[in-house]
């Protein structure tokens, strides 16, 4: 009996079990999957519990119902994976051997690693939205806001969700015209990147739309510490900006049993071929989803396209075959603008988010880079999609490597910037 | 890509003006290419800038702030002061290496 074990029962650990139970014999191989508890989030909707958008209902399933039968789940915390002798330990002392190892464990917000983030403010004026807890805690702060600063945060790259900060200002800016307080509040959005995103057009729109909701935006913030005292985030080259309430995203990192077992960068995360996912340094490692180095959004559609060439790659590789499938970064997510309008944005490791239309069966084409009230409609919808589809491996009919289809490209897009040394 | 003379060097360019041949460079283009950024390059900034071609040429990768921090043992708050606003970046372009992936 052949064994493959799954590290994580996340959105990229249950698609592959769920994918390749049906197409391993289960005569032939046994399919192991880890976690630490059985609570599965739909984690894009802790982004709407704070504005009452969605219930704690909505956005958390038990894992063990989106599991197929013939997969066990094992729940446990990984002590060591011991890749020399193909073995995991589980903290409790068991121990799970393998032929082949997915890690899935993903990323995770981590306020320790900021001075003073954790101190006496956190969950008094200082909050984070990437947990259920967190985004809970936040709920109850922001009932009771009605004046001075807030300002929305990132401590650096890369994060899980790029966008989401971005996310939550426009949700928070809508909700606090809706309450007619938002005369009583400055709005600040502090990034460690150049501008409001990453990539020259998507930085361009979306700095124009902080702009229009009249958000200061701070670039270039990378944040040493948080004065509690004086209420402040302290930058390296000692900026202060302070905040009556802070919606923080911590620093994140791949989990810590990944750099107990000496296989990760300085951010625990894997290093692994960009287009098969193969673990750099063990060939019967694959890392998939947010646990890797990629050079692309931690996303859960990322997860979904890569995990679509992973399941031919796997198939090829264990058969002694070539692995043939590349994966190209693809990545796609709506980004919630407030007021019921979203936008869409489509890029991968080669091709930035670009303006134009997204061809969607059925539904028909959606505007790229715009904010639409079908954006919005969508991001909803996908919800359903995910417990439903995503999850359960069925097919979603987005093609899995990014087509340049409806794009305006870069060259006709009269944003682009001008070319400038690093000054 | 584009090409472009610097102190007597033909160099290729991306549209930021980094190098996209990290083998073009050499240390006098290095204190040319920090010139044009307004960086006098003293032996702090060459310890930092001599670290980032160690360790792409180990990695295949810029190395980011908190690598050359905790690998390289310059502290970021020292990056800060040596090469002001915009340490990665400047580093980086000194250093004839791609910008470090900031990630999407």
């Amino acid at each position: 009996m052949k064994k493959l074990l799954v590290l994580g029962a996340g959105t990229a650990g249950t698609m592959i079990v769920n994918r390749l139970r049906r197409r391993l014999d289960a005569g032939e191989w046994d399919i192991t999957i880890v976690d630490h508890d059985d609570v599965h989030p739909y984690q894009p909707g802790f982004l709407f519990l704070p504005f009452g958008i969605l219930s704690n209902k909505q956005i958390t399933h038990s894992r063990h119902s989106y599991l197929p039968d013939g997969v066990n789940f094992v729940i446990g915390d990984v002590d060591l994976v011991d890749a020399a002798t193909n073995a995991v330990t589980l903290t409790d002392g068991r121990t799970l051997g393998y032929d082949y190892l997915v890690i899935a464990s993903g990323t995770t917000p981590r306020p320790d690693q900021t001075p003073g983030m954790l101190g006496s403010e956190w969950h008094r004026s200082i909050f984070e939205f990437y947990t259920f807890e967190g985004a809970k805690a936040l709920t109850k702060a922001l009932e009771q806001f009605d004046h001075g600063r807030l300002v929305v945060h990132i401590t650096d790259m890369p994060i899980k969700c790029p966008v989401a900060p971005l996310e939550f200002t426009f949700l928070a800016d809508a909700w606090l015209r809706k309450r007619g307080l938002r005369d009583q509040v400055e709005i600040v959005y502090v990034t460690p990147l150049p501008g409001a995103f990453t990539k020259p057009i998507a930085s361009k729109a979306l700095g124009s739309m902080l702009d229009d909701r009249k958000v200061a935006l701070e670039s270039d913030f990378l944040v040493e510490r948080i004065d509690v005292e004086k209420k402040a985030l302290v930058s390296y080259d000692e900026r202060e900006v302070p905040f009556d309430l802070l919606v923080t995203i911590p620093l994140n990192m791949g989990a810590d049993f990944v750099a107990r077992s000496g296989l990760g960068d300085d951010l625990n995360y894997v290093p692994v071929d960009k287009q098969t996912l193969q673990s750099k340094a063990h060939p019967n490692i694959f890392v998939v989803g947010d646990a890797s180095d990629i050079p692309t959004s931690k996303a859960g559609s990322v997860a979904h396209f890569s995990v679509e060439i992973f399941e031919e790659n796997f198939l090829n590789h264990i058969a002694g075959k070539a692995m043939t499938g590349a994966f190209d970064g693809h990545a796609n997510c709506f980004i919630e603008t407030g007021n019921g309008k979203g936008l869409l944005i489509d890029f991968n490791y080669d091709t930035e988010p670009l303006t134009g239309k997204f061809p969607l069966p059925v539904v028909g084409p959606m505007d790229l880079l715009k904010e639409t009230r079908a954006n919005h409609l969508g991001k909803l919808a996908f919800r359903w999609i995910y417990w439903n589809v995503l999850l359960r491996g069925r097919p979603i009919p987005i093609s899995t490597h990014m087509s340049m289809v409806g794009k305006n490209p870069a060259s006709a897009n009269p944003t682009r910037p001008n070319a400038t040394p690093a000054k | 890509m584009p090409v472009t003379t610097l102190n007597g060097h033909e160099i290729h360019v991306n549209e930021e003006g980094f190098l996209t041949d990290p083998t073009e460079w050499d240390e006098e283009l290095a204190a040319a290419l920090g010139a044009q950024i307004g960086i006098t390059l003293t032996d702090e900034h060459w310890n930092a800038i001599r670290f980032l071609r160690k360790d792409f040429a180990e990695t295949g990768e810029t190395p980011t702030l908190r690598r050359v921090s905790t690998v390289g043992g310059i502290p970021i708050k020292q990056l800060f002061v040596m090469f002001p606003q915009k340490p990665a970046k400047k580093m980086a372009y000194i250093a004839g290496l791609p910008k470090p992936v900031g990630c999407v």
